[in-house]
Order: structure tokens, then C-alpha cells, then sequence
């Protein structure tokens, strides 16, 4: 169980390198993205201005103040509280941001699914679980908003974080077919039947 | 007592705002016992961040979490306390509107086909406000709920009929907290309604997930189903977040009503560990603001 600072963008081999379980520290750039935003991007047909390409995203709409452009606050926009969005729901959208936008890590909560996971070993990606609902601690691990791009879509606008020491993050899914998410489902279903007969519910 | 309408808008601003960054004390004593009896490492380290995250949270007067959710104002009136409803209904709203300006504060709230976001935390029929009346002189009680997204996808109803039973609805509630997983958040409360019609079994649920950690059902029977289930959940190893452990949910809380003769309804509502809700007070001597 390794920990890994990575300054974004990463390259493949260092995404292969990633293994369940060891834990990551990210530095540099973070984009956040979330469901109104993929779908603007890959059903809609829209395309970015940011380049992607090599870089981790997370799945978050910020709270934001609006701002009169200056060196702090280059985007226009102040960060307030900056959290993250349960992740599975954006599901279909991965093999997209990886194909088309190069992006190699996603960082979110609650995991991913089968489909993801194919993406993440053929293209070399990784998940990087945060503490859901931690909002509070992770918004001091972001410096300022840099950018933001698709902005009539806010807060659901694509947006361009500098971060500090953002993490420690946990590898829950890598490019070697690992997940966290379904070692525990899996063990999960296995005790379903033993709690269901503890309450004398047993099929 | 006659209400001040201005000072509702005004309580309706602040209880938004205060349940967004101040997390009650027994969730906060909810995450102490859970962090004792956590046994699985990377439970104890998640745990560990949420309290944490609480403590910035109050340190940098910032929201404990990013998403706003969904408002909810549960207002309880008592005796002899006259107000025009029509304009407490609108204090309440304009008091929501000016959190989400003044603070500022993302607004969660869509409409559901077009997606337009007012950016208000305002929409149709929302903020919800759920009026009731109880026994207390010249009482107003005001209760505010954002409820967030990522526990209430955490929602599912059915209606089974009474050859199932109850053992039906006890197998059903386990079985969401299974589907469920890591994605409501948890440590988690699970909110479960137990009969009604299917509109107030849903509700039971939503009032049972957002009731204080350590209440215990007001029926006896309610109340034992509750504790078989609370101490089940968390034999899942679920875990914080859905990365294993024991802490599943905080507690598993019901609330229940009388049922059809051919029904046995059962609602299934989770609240994720940001537990979140604000309450104030307002007598004749004054506005209290507390959980």
C-alpha cells in the first residue's frame, strides 16, 4: 500500500502503477465536471476549450461566489465549498472522458461500475475515492478556480481547480481490474443471508 | 401571538444556512460511537475524516457539505397563534431565496423536465413546507432539513400484501441498505415507514431518516422492529462510504401509521452522515434556535 503524490497531468505508466488501496495525494490542476456537464459534453455533442488531456477530474458543482476577475480569482469566481457528487451516476460517461479527452483519473464517491472499470484497464485510468460529504476539509485543498468553461451550465459548468496537497484520496478501482467497491459488494451479498436469518427472514 | 412575518423570513434565512454548517450534537456523539465499535481500518480512517470535516466546518464557518439539497421546512403550530397562511407560506420562501442570495449558496433545485435552475433553491412546489399542529401555547416550531441528493436516491416503496407480512418488509429494508451501498453516503440513517397510504408511508420514511440519532419510535412495536434492524444493518460490512466496516448506518429509525386491511406498505428513505437540520423556536418570550 504505496502513497503517491502525483502532479497533473499524469502519464499512463504512472496511472499503471496505481494499485487498490494505496493512497494518493494529488497537486497541480483538478477539473470538475458532473451529470449536466457530460451530458453536454458527450450526448450533446459539445466540446471544451480546457484540454483535458492526462488529467484527473472530479465530480462536483461548487458553491461559488462571483467575483471581479483579478489574479485570484482568474475565472471570476471565488470557491466557497467545494465537495463531491456520488459517482456511480455518471457511469456511462467514462469511456468518453477517457477516448476523447484523455482523462486518466476520476475522483469521486461511493465508486464506480463494471463498465468503468473495462475502461480504466484498456486505456489506463484509475478512481480515486474521496470522503463523501467532507466538503469543508477538501475546499482548503483547493487554492483558487482558474477556469471554467460550458458556464450556462452552472453550477453544473466544467471547471478548472488549482489545488495544494489535495488529499490523501484512496485507489478504490486501477487499471488492473481491482475495485474496493466490489470486493465489498461481494462480500456484502455473501453476508446477506446469515443477517436476513439473524432475523429469522431467511428465503 | 401574533407572527411577525419579517422575523420568519428572517428565521427561514438563518435555519437554512445554520443547518448547512453546524452538525447537531448527536450526530456529532453518532460518530464517536461508531468510531469505537469501528473494527475495519479504512472505516476507522473515514470516520476519522468526517469528524474532522465537521470541525473545519466550524472552524471556517464554511457548509460541512456541497450539495444544499433540497429544502425542507417542517413548521409545527400551536395554540392560539394567528398569522395569515397564505403569507407565512411566501416568509418562508423569501427567507429560503435570500440564504441562497445573501450567503451566496449553490441552488440544488431544477425544474425536473426542463432542468432550469432559478438559482433561488426555489422552484415549483419547493421549498417543500410541511405544516402540522400540536398541544403547545403560542408556539411556533420550525424545523429545516436540506436534504441532500446522493442519500435521497436512496428512496423505494412497496406494497406488500399480508401473506408477506412484515417479515417481507423487514427483508425488503435490508435489501435497499444492500442496493444502496457506498452511494447515500454512509454512515447513514435509515428512515423506514411502515404502513399508511403510500404518499404517507414515503413521508414516515423521510421523518424517520431526519429524526434526532438516539430517538427512539413512539410505538412499541415500531420501536423493536427498530432495533432488530439497527443492530442488522450494520452486520452488512457496508462500512463508511462502502469501503467495508461495520458503520453502516447510524441507526435504522421507524415511524409508522395505520394501514389498509389488504396492505403492508414499507418506504425506505436514507440520510446520508451530513445529518443536517436546524430548528428555532418562537414563543411570546422570544426565537431559541437549537436541533
Amino acid at each position: 500500500m504505496a502513497h503517491h503524490v502525483l502532479k497533473t497531468p499524469v502519464t499512463e505508466d504512472q496511472i499503471r502503477a496505481l494499485r487498490v488501496a494505496d493512497t494518493v495525494t494529488l497537486e497541480e490542476t483538478l477539473f470538475g465536471i458532473r451529470d449536466a456537464t457530460l451530458i453536454a459534453m458527450f450526448d450533446q455533442g459539445r466540446r471544451t476549450s480546457l484540454y483535458l488531456s492526462g488529467h484527473a477530474v472530479i465530480h462536483t458543482a461548487p458553491n461559488v461566489r462571483k467575483v471581479e476577475v483579478c489574479p485570484e480569482s482568474p475565472a471570476g469566481y471565488e470557491p466557497i465549498c467545494i465537495g463531491t457528487t456520488t459517482s456511480m451516476r455518471m457511469e456511462r460517461f467514462t469511456r468518453d472522458l477517457m477516448q476523447r479527452e484523455g482523462v486518466r483519473l476520476i475522483v469521486g464517491k461511493g465508486g464506480m461500475g463494471e463498465e468503468t472499470l473495462k475502461a480504466f484497464s484498456e486505456m489506463g485510468g484509475a478512481y480515486l475515492a474521496i470522503v463523501g460529504g467532507a466538503a469543508a476539509l477538501e475546499t482548503t485543498w483547493i487554492e483558487a478556480i482558474d477556469a471554467v468553461d460550458l458556464d450556462d451550465l452552472n453550477p453544473e459548468s466544467l471547471w478548472r481547480f488549482r489545488i495544494k496537497g489535495f488529499g490523501p484520496l484512496l485507489v478504490g478501482m486501477d487499471s488492473h481490474g481491482g475495485s474496493l467497491f466490489a470486493r465489498v459488494q461481494n462480500d456484502v451479498k455473501n453476508r446477506r443471508d446469515a443477517v436476513l436469518a439473524s432475523l429469522d427472514l431467511a428465503d | 401571538m401574533e407572527l411577525n412575518l419579517k422575523e420568519i423570513e428572517e428565521i427561514s434565512k438563518t435555519l437554512y444556512i445554520q443547518a448547512l454548517k453546524l452538525l447537531p450534537d448527536d450526530v456529532k456523539s453518532g460518530f464517536d460511537r461508531l468510531l469505537r465499535e469501528e473494527t475495519n481500518e479504512t472505516g476507522k480512517a473515514i470516520l476519522g475524516t468526517m469528524i474532522q470535516n465537521v470541525a473545519v466546518a466550524e472552524r471556517t464557518r464554511n457548509l460541512l457539505c456541497q450539495d444544499t439539497g433540497i429544502p425542507i421546512y417542517n413548521v409545527t403550530i400551536g395554540r392560539d397563534v394567528h398569522f395569515d397562511g397564505a403569507a407565512l407560506k411566501q416568509a418562508i420562501r423569501q427567507g429560503c431565496e435570500r440564504a441562497t442570495h445573501e450567503h451566496p449558496l449553490r441552488s440544488s433545485v431544477v425544474h425536473p423536465i426542463t432542468r432550469f435552475n432559478e438559482h433561488t433553491s426555489c422552484g415549483l412546489r419547493v421549498p417543500i413546507i410541511n405544516f402540522d399542529f400540536d398541544e403547545r401555547e403560542e408556539t411556533v416550531d420550525i424545523e429545516m432539513i436540506p436534504k441532500g441528493s446522493g442519500s435521497e436516491s436512496g428512496s423505494y416503496l412497496k406494497m406488500f400484501p399480508p401473506a408477506d407480512g412484515i417479515k417481507a418488509a423487514k427483508a425488503f429494508v435490508i435489501d435497499r441498505v444492500i442496493e444502496s451501498g457506498g452511494r447515500v453516503c454512509p454512515p447513514t440513517v435509515v428512515g423506514v415507514g411502515l404502513g399508511g397510504t403510500s404518499d404517507l408511508c414515503m413521508h414516515l420514511a423521510k421523518v424517520a431518516a431526519t429524526r434526532a440519532i438516539g430517538s427512539i419510535c413512539a410505538d412499541t412495536e415500531g420501536a423493536k422492529i427498530e432495533a432488530q434492524l439497527s443492530k442488522a444493518v450494520n452486520e452488512l460490512g457496508i462500512g463508511p462510504q462502502g469501503l467495508g466496516g461495520r458503520s453502516t448506518a447510524f441507526e435504522v429509525h421507524v415511524e409508522i401509521a395505520a394501514t389498509h386491511i389488504t396492505l403492508v406498505p414499507v418506504a425506505v428513505n436514507i440520510q446520508c452522515h451530513s445529518a443536517r437540520r436546524a430548528r428555532a423556536i418562537i414563543t411570546p418570550g422570544g426565537i431559541s434556535f437549537g436541533v
